[in-house]
């Protein structure tokens, strides 16, 4: 479903050159649980990035769901985004003067979606993930976990075939963060492809494939049956 | 995205920085009620002024000696214009649609009765007079319809004059002395008041061909006409005009229709009113530049937010509809609370000071609040523009 081929991503730092990403290849199928480790500036993020057309490679092709999306203009790309793509972040990013019901709903208002069918999805998405009695509930109001929670329920409003969680426990303790990617890992079951940025081998280690990235480039992959 | 969200998403923003907002909205809303204040004078002051000038009838033309080829005084009595005369007068009044009309002749002089003398405007005029500019006899009666060339010696007194020289007594049946004359007089004016300093009451009428004779004039200073409202001034124009050249044998007269004198001087009041808009519409220009202070600042504050929205799907458009919104929305909220303001103010201000005249047209007030929204417009695009060219990955990275 996601297949990059020698994918690179340089930045200009000053007068010089840096390469965040080398000629990556790699293929990632619906339902793959993928984890993406690595030490700070190995390029994980800027993978994540890419693959959520946040970012465009300097070379290479990247095809989403069979077409080439890495020559689409911002508004096509963004489009992608809305229909394809789901976000979780470590700082979870909610808007913090909208209700937790709103915060779900702001990728449905943002692709106009029907007002009556937008409401049914935020109800059934706030069920679903034990926040009904929090839908009028800030940001400040809420738990981090609870926090979490809105933000991996915004990014499934959409029914996204790619879910990228960027370090989704990273300001999260042990408990809560396992919670969080219970839930996470719940996508993979419908066919969602879950990539998931970490530092922690623990969380790391949950994923079925476990890509080491190391100076822009995936040294290693780990293949393992998954779960805990 | 529908448009009830784009509300609700803005209106959102607003309220999570009330005071901020209320702030940045008193500025356009300090700037609208200057506007709609300073013009709803000026547009009160329009109105009165032409209400003074239209109390004496607005159906009126006036023909004056002398033809003035471009601005200016005209040459009256010099060279060889042909003055008009209280003939011209009536033959004027024999045309088609003609209602009233009335000679001329104005000057000053002392008036002497019971031993009093008071130095007052002696006006030379016909008998129709009162018919033509609305005014009304107290007691006794305007002269008399007599023949215009020998009329008789008749005085009518304004009302400051009779006050004057009749304080406490009826003035009918005496006699006033004007400029060595006796005249009966006949008639007291109601008071009518001042027009733009001009004391109308402080005055006399006699028949025209005695004033002309008491100012050794040979002919009258202007006609008065009022035609029927059937007619357009513009016919009256070209009737008068042919009547007169027929009898002068050339064109050597001026006719102003009042219509035309309001519409000039209505042109002019529009010129103060504006201007005086134009001065309060500066201070609307400093609300506008709080507006772009207040969104440049949004725009640093929610960076993250920016970046999170096009991580969501949302397109350079949207993010750039969403803070253009929010600065329209300050300042047309901004400029509602000035109209209100401003027209609270202004009848204050009428309440206060009844001689003051205020008066707020429709078209002002919706053109104020359109002025409002442009101005939110035009502040709120560099902002937006720079809030929607974020790169997503940077806007990110930032809180």
């Amino acid at each position: 479903m996601i297949a990059l081929s020698q994918v690179s991503r340089s930045f200009t730092v000053g007068d010089q050159q840096v390469a965040a990403l080398r000629n990556i290849d790699l293929n990632i199928a619906a339902g793959d649980y993928v984890s993406i480790m690595g030490p700070s500036g190995s390029g994980k993020s800027t993978l994540l990035n890419l693959i959520g057309l946040l970012d465009r490679p300097s070379s290479g092709t990247y095809k989403l769901d069979g077409g080439n999306v890495t020559d689409l203009n911002d508004e096509q790309q963004a489009k992608v985004r809305s229909e394809k793509i789901g976000f979780v972040f470590q700082a979870f990013h909610l808007v913090p003067r909208l209700t937790a019901a709103m915060n779900i709903e702001l990728p449905l208002i943002l692709a106009g979606v029907a007002v009556a069918e937008r409401k049914a999805r935020v109800a059934q998405l706030l069920e679903n993930y034990g926040l009904a009695d929090r839908a009028d509930h800030r940001p400040d109001q809420l738990s981090g976990g609870q926090r979490q929670r809105v933000a991996i329920a915004r990014a499934t409003s959409m029914h996204p075939t790619v879910l990228l969680a960027d370090e989704p426990t990273g300001n999260l303790d042990q408990t809560t963060g396992k919670e969080v990617m219970n839930l996470l890992e719940q996508m993979v079951a419908q066919q969602v492809a879950l990539i998931v940025v970490t530092h922690d081998p623990v969380i790391g280690g949950r994923a079925t494939r476990q890509l080491h990235m190391v100076d822009g480039q995936i040294t290693s992959e780990n293949k393992s049956s998954g779960g805990t | 995205m529908l448009l009830p969200d784009l509300i609700r998403l803005t209106t959102s923003s607003i309220l999570a920085y009330r005071m901020r907002s209320f702030l940045t909205g008193l500025g356009i809303a300090i700037g609208i009620t200057a506007v709609i204040l300073l013009t709803s004078i000026g547009e009160g002051l329009h109105q009165f002024v032409l209400a003074e000038f239209s109390q004496f009838g607005t159906n009126l033309i006036n023909i004056q000696p002398g033809k003035t080829q471009t601005h200016g005084a005209n040459v009256g009595m010099f060279g060889s214009v042909r003055p008009l005369s209280i003939e011209d007068a009536q033959a004027l009044r024999r045309l088609p649609n003609v209602e009233y009309v009335t000679p001329g002749v104005q000057g000053n002089a002392e008036v002497r009765a019971n031993g009093k003398t008071r130095r007052t405007m002696v006006s030379g005029v016909g008998h129709e007079m009162t018919d033509i500019f609305n005014m009304k006899v107290q007691t006794g009666s305007f002269l008399p319809d007599d023949d215009p060339t020998q009329a008789r010696a008749m005085v009518v007194l304004g009302a400051k004059v009779r006050q004057e020289l009749f304080a406490g007594q009826n003035p009918l049946g005496s006699y006033l002395r004007i400029g060595g004359q006796r005249y009966r007089v006949i008639g007291v004016m109601e008071p009518k008041g001042q027009v733009l300093g001009f004391d109308l009451d402080d005055a006399v009428y006699i028949p025209a061909a005695r004033a002309m004779e008491l100012f050794n004039r040979v002919g009258l200073i202007d006609i008065h006409l009022s035609y029927k409202a059937s007619t357009d001034s513009k016919s009256m124009v070209a009737a008068i005009t042919a009547l007169l050249k027929e009898r002068h044998g050339r064109e050597d007269f001026t006719i102003t229709p009042q219509e035309k004198a309001l519409e000039v001087l209505g042109s002019v009041l529009d010129v103060i009113t504006f201007a005086v808009g134009a001065l309060g519409g500066i201070s609307l220009l400093v609300g506008g530049v709080g507006i772009l202070t207040i969104m440049t600042m949004a725009v640093t504050e929610r960076t993250a937010e920016i970046g999170l929205l096009r991580a969501l799907g949302a397109r350079e458009r949207q993010v750039l509809t969403l803070f253009l919104g929010e600065a329209i929305l300050l300042s047309a909220l901004g400029g509602l609370a000035g109209l209100a303001l401003g027209v609270g103010i202004a009848q204050v201000l009428h309440l206060l000071f009844p001689a003051l005249p205020v008066h707020t047209p429709w078209l002002f007030a919706v053109l104020a609040e359109l002025s409002a929204i442009t101005i939110g417009l035009a502040a709120g695009v560099m902002p937006a523009r720079r809030a929607a060219r974020l790169d997503p990955v940077e806007a990110l990275r930032t809180e």
